[in-house]
């Protein structure tokens, strides 16, 4: 045999040796960094059934859910009307009220700030509904933001109205 | 690095050092020639490895008595306060040292700025320091967590949140991160571990650094190289160890007029109501030490906009190097980076104020001017000057008279005066 060919043989070999090596550290590692994800009793925790029978209109209650506070908000008839009056073209992130809102009276949305996580505060800033301090971000009736730094309305969750004064979240 | 080979005396010695070279080691540190004119800023590297020590021997004490876990890490802290001897002491001391370190940190930083000692051949010098300083500040913001105070908890969530910026994968790296969907037990608990963690790396990094710094030697305030072994230098020990003790002790006694007259001065009185995930505080604030970026974050009106710039104003810094590329390292002789620098120096300090200020009306005007002037200073004004500066002549030794700073001359012609003839302790 030539040494070239030797060397050659020997080339492939390395070769293959990396790639398994490569492939048998990859799988090593990677319980090592998936631990860090949610676990399962985590991700358990997903649904939560509240009673809303006794939110007056203009009122907003605040529950937890994931860990996350969630607004239930009761909103007042000219609230709904400011809402869907606004101009889309207005918007950074364009949303119609009526898809945020199935029932225009209630409105639910993960009470987090879409730019770095606070909680914003009701019935306050440009649009008289959220304000949120920490960077000045304001959103309008609708949740959806207006002026500041976060880049979206506020999410809304999955929920449900299982009856009349009961809806569950999740 | 010590050119001549060392023998210890004793055969036992002799034994020892040829196995394990201990010794050699030490005779090297003690020996190391430093330049006779440092002046005080070169005693801040001593310092911030005094404040690494007291941060492990602290935080391993607190360790003992804190409690990990949403339901009880903030009782075990005042459990700490109130119960375990001296607790107090030892908490105060962690805390306020946290800042006293930064404090020196910064003042270490912005001298290198000064006296260029970035510049070549001091590199990775300057580089491994701003690898610790990242570690610092990351041990600093995990441990500000585990008190799970309302502080604890929304700085957290809004520094976490930083990641969610990132597009697509932005989401899945916070849930990582979190261990959940907010910031919760799981996020705690691991804040803890890697709080732990972190200071030991950047005791392997001080190590890494320091070598670095042995190899071309100090820095000076002339910014020219000095001859090793040479009248020029004298050794480290005993002549700069007194001088970095003497400076230590100064700087101690200001932290420990922190520590028993003013212990929560620079921390936040909402850190004292345990963490709340439904309400955040009307202001919240991060610590001192991180607030021009803060500042930074908030000046740019778009969320990943915010985090790049926030992340690039501390990435700039390790492409200094090759960013300011004028061959005169000290601004003493650099009439126009000099003032540059000082309006670098307001800047960063008036980031830090306005960090600390609501993110509305002419703050925020003031915050993108700042910002922008931060940036032009790194990208623009450095590698222009680089090019067209008029620099004063270099004096040829660090005892040459300095032409037009007489003050200069008479200082180093006196510092010359007292060793000369006296027979300088370096090693043969
Ligand atoms: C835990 C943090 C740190 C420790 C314990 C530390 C320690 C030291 C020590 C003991 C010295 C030699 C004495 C002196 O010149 O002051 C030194 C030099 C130096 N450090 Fe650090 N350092 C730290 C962080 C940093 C950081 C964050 C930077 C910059 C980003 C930095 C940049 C430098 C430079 C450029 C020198 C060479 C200075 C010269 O000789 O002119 N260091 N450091
Ligand atoms: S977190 Fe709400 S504006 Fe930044």
């Amino acid at each position: 045999m030539s040494n070239e060919i030797k060397s050659k043989r020997r080339d492939f070999l390395f070769t293959a040796t990396y790639t398994i090596g490569a492939v048998g550290v990859g799988a090593a590692i990677w319980p090592l960094v998936d631990q860090m994800n949610p676990d399962s009793s985590v991700k358990a925790l997903s649904t939560t059934e509240v009673d809303v029978s006794s939110v007056e209109p203009g009122k907003t209650i605040t529950v937890l859910w994931r860990g996350k506070p969630i607004f239930i908000r009761r909103r007042t008839k000219s609230e709904i009307d400011e809402a869907a009056a606004v101009n889309l073209k207005d918007l950074k992130d364009p949303e119609k009220d009526s898809d945020r809102a199935k029932n225009p009276e209630w409105l639910v949305m993960v009470g987090v700030c879409t730019h770095l996580g606070c909680v914003p505060l009701g019935d306050r800033g440009d649009y008289k509904a959220w304000f949120c301090p920490c960077h000045g971000s304001h959103y309008d009736t609708s949740g959806r933001i207006r002026k500041g730094p976060a880049p979206t309305n506020l999410e809304i969750p999955k929920y449900e109205f299982v009856d009349n004064k009961t809806i569950k979240i999740g | 690095m010590s050119e001549d080979k060392y023998v210890p005396e004793s055969k036992l010695a002799q034994w020892f050092d040829s196995r394990l070279p201990l010794l050699t080691l030490s005779h090297h540190l003690r020996g190391y020639p430093t330049p006779k004119n440092l002046n005080y800023w070169w005693t801040f590297g001593g310092i911030l490895t005094f404040f690494l020590i007291v941060q492990i021997v602290t935080g391993i004490i607190l360790a003992m008595h804190y409690v990990a876990h949403v339901d009880l890490a903030f009782n075990s802290i005042e459990h700490i306060m109130r119960n375990v001897n001296y607790g107090w002491l030892i908490r105060y001391v962690h805390a306020n040292g946290s800042s006293m370190f930064f404090l020196a940190v910064y003042i270490h930083i912005f001298r290198g700025l000064y006296y260029g000692s970035h510049k070549p051949p001091r590199e990775m010098i300057w580089i491994t320091g701003l690898i610790i300083y990242l570690l610092m500040m990351a041990t600093a913001f995990m441990g500000y967590t585990l008190p799970w105070g309302q502080m604890s908890f929304w700085a957290a969530t809004v520094v976490s949140n930083l990641f969610g910026a990132i597009p697509l994968i932005g989401e899945n790296i916070t849930a990582w991160l979190w261990g959940g969907y907010s910031l919760d037990n799981p996020t705690l608990n691991r804040f803890y571990s890697l709080h732990y963690l972190f200071p030991f790396l950047i005791f392997a990094l001080v190590i890494l650094h320091i070598w670095a710094l042995h190899v071309p030697g100090n820095n000076n305030p002339i910014g020219i190289d000095v001859k090793k072994n040479s009248k020029e230098t004298m050794s480290f020990h005993p002549y700069m160890v007194m001088k970095d003790l003497l400076a230590m002790l100064v700087f101690i006694l200001i932290f420990f007029g922190f520590v028993f007259y003013a212990p929560n001065f620079l921390g936040h009185p909402d850190n004292y109501i345990p963490a709340n995930p439904l309400v955040t505080p009307e202001h919240i604030v991060p610590e001192w030490y991180l607030l021009p970026f803060y500042a930074i974050l908030r000046a740019i009106p778009s969320k990943l906009g915010g985090v790049i710039f926030m992340f690039a104003s501390i990435f700039i810094l390790i492409l200094l190097p090759w960013l300011d590329s004028s061959k005169v390292r000290s601004a003493a002789f650099r009439p126009l980076y000099k003032k540059f620098y000082w309006v670098l120096v307001a800047m960063v300090i008036l980031l830090g104020y306005l960090g600390a200020k609501p993110p509305e009306g002419i703050y925020v005007i003031l915050a993108r001017i700042a910002t922008t002037y931060y940036f032009i200073h790194f990208l623009i004004i450095l590698p222009v000057l680089g090019r067209y500066e008029k620099t004063d002549p270099l004096p040829t030794s660090i005892f040459d008279p300095v032409l037009d700073e007489p003050n200069i001359v008479d200082k180093f012609k006196k510092t010359a005066g007292e060793y000369e003839g006296e027979k300088v302790d370096t090693f043969k």
